[in-house]
């Protein structure tokens, strides 16, 4: 492994490596010397470097040893190639196209995550009806299969696009890029994409958003913060739903609130019950402040 | 449950890099995999095993580089490593919410020939 950086580059290159471009996408660029080689040869080989690289190294042919070792073909040809590229770069672009496009229109963006049956839908119905148009709103919902969510939040009155994901676990950007051409964006000012349910997989997915929103319900126990860390730490806003489930449930609230906060220090919690319309209206508030908030950036842009 | 998605991304990335660089094979594919990206690098195998025969990485060896979260902790100006995906600060055992490092999902390099 490369000592300087950790980068887990050959450090001393074994025999047949040659190009070596050695580029961080970290900011620095450091030249190492790899030391001599100490190996006897029989031949003499010059190095042709095919590639651009910015370190010298020092062969030591010691002729000393009675061996004689030849190379496989295969290992003189053999090259490393430095590529240190974002696996997911492609949906990282359209993410950014995406949060672009939605700038450009004035629009907030909400990224609901959760497990499968934590009251997204129930919650995200009753965010619009108490938005009452201070917010025109409009949803993307992604499943499996099925539009029966669309048809729930249809009755909100927003329009709604659904996304069915066929076996995919998760919503990507394009699919987002594709869903918005459905949807009617004039006067539009809050889009929720509710994303499959699935607590491991969409954390990965960036889809444009400006807030990542993730619930948990009462009924799902007290740790589950601390049993699925990756996507509560990308979370911006935490919901504690079903609080009116909370008795029945035995949810000891302290307990679930200091697991929260050990897997997301800095996310904003709401405890709201959709049903009772408890703890809703902090929410509702955010929801027009952040609106406010990021139309004020978007100007102050132009 | 991603994983195949993420592996043929991947997989494809490598395969167009290659085949920028004009190689015949690929022995090598090194992926930097951060503990808190949620992939789990077993299924990365699988996934890789399933979708490497038929292209220029059939047979590849395929490394994984596990990368280990790093938080910031403000109060004590620190920068600390943690193993078990919470952000507590060993010094002052306040939790952090400054990811520094963790999330990566990298194709690294790779051996061609």
């Amino acid at each position: 492994m490369c000592k300087e950086c950790g980068c887990g580059l050959p450090g001393e290159e074994p025999v047949g490596f040659k190009a070596h471009h050695h580029e961080h996408a970290h900011g620095h660029e450091h030249p190492h010397s790899h030391g001599e080689h100490e190996h006897s040869h029989d031949h003499e080989h010059d190095h042709e470097h095919d590639e651009q690289h910015g370190h010298s190294h020092t062969h030591f042919h010691s002729h000393h040893l009675e061996h004689s070792h030849s190379h496989e073909p295969s290992d003189e040809n053999r090259r490393t190639v430095q590529v240190r590229q974002a696996i997911l770069s492609n949906n990282d672009r359209q993410a950014e196209r995406n949060r672009g496009f939605f700038r450009a229109h004035g629009l907030c963006v909400l990224n609901v995550l959760s497990s499968p049956g934590s009251g997204k839908t129930t919650f995200l119905q009753q965010t619009v009806r108490l938005l009452n148009n201070r917010l025109k709103t409009g949803i993307i919902v992604g499943d499996l299969a099925t539009d029966n969510d669309a048809q729930r939040l249809r009755s909100s009155g927003a329009p709604v696009v659904q996304v069915t994901t066929g076996t995919m676990c998760h919503l990507e950007a394009n699919m987002i890029a594709r869903a918005l051409k459905e949807l009617p964006l004039d006067g539009l000012q809050l889009l929720v994409i509710e994303n499959v349910g699935n607590l491991v997989c969409p954390a990965s997915y960036d889809l444009g958003e400006d807030l990542r929103v993730v619930l948990f319900s009462v009924t799902e126990g007290e740790d589950k913060p601390l049993k699925y860390p990756p996507i509560f730490q990308a979370a911006d806003t935490v919901i504690i739903s079903k609080t009116d489930l909370a008795q029945a449930c035995e949810f000891k609230r302290d307990l679930a609130v200091a697991n929260l906060r050990r897997a997301a220090p800095k996310a904003q919690v709401f405890e709201t019950s959709a049903r009772t319309g408890s703890g809703m209206e902090p929410w509702i508030e955010f929801l027009i402040e952040e609106h406010h908030k990021n139309a004020k950036r978007d100007s102050l842009m132009i | 449950m991603h994983e195949l998605a993420i592996m043929d991304s991947a997989l494809n990335l490598a395969l167009d890099q290659a085949q920028k660089a004009g190689a015949n094979h690929i022995h090598l594919i090194r992926l930097r995999i951060g503990v808190l990206s949620g992939v789990v690098p077993e299924a990365l195998q699988f996934a890789f095993e399933a979708l490497a025969p038929g292209t220029l990485a059939e047979g590849a060896a395929l490394d994984i580089q596990h990368v280990p979260a790093r938080f910031w902790c403000q109060d004590c100006t620190r920068e600390f490593e943690s193993d078990d995906l919470f952000s507590e600060c060993p010094n002052c055992h306040r939790p952090s919410g400054e990811l520094r490092a963790g999330r990566e999902m990298e194709l690294a390099c790779m051996e061609i020939e």
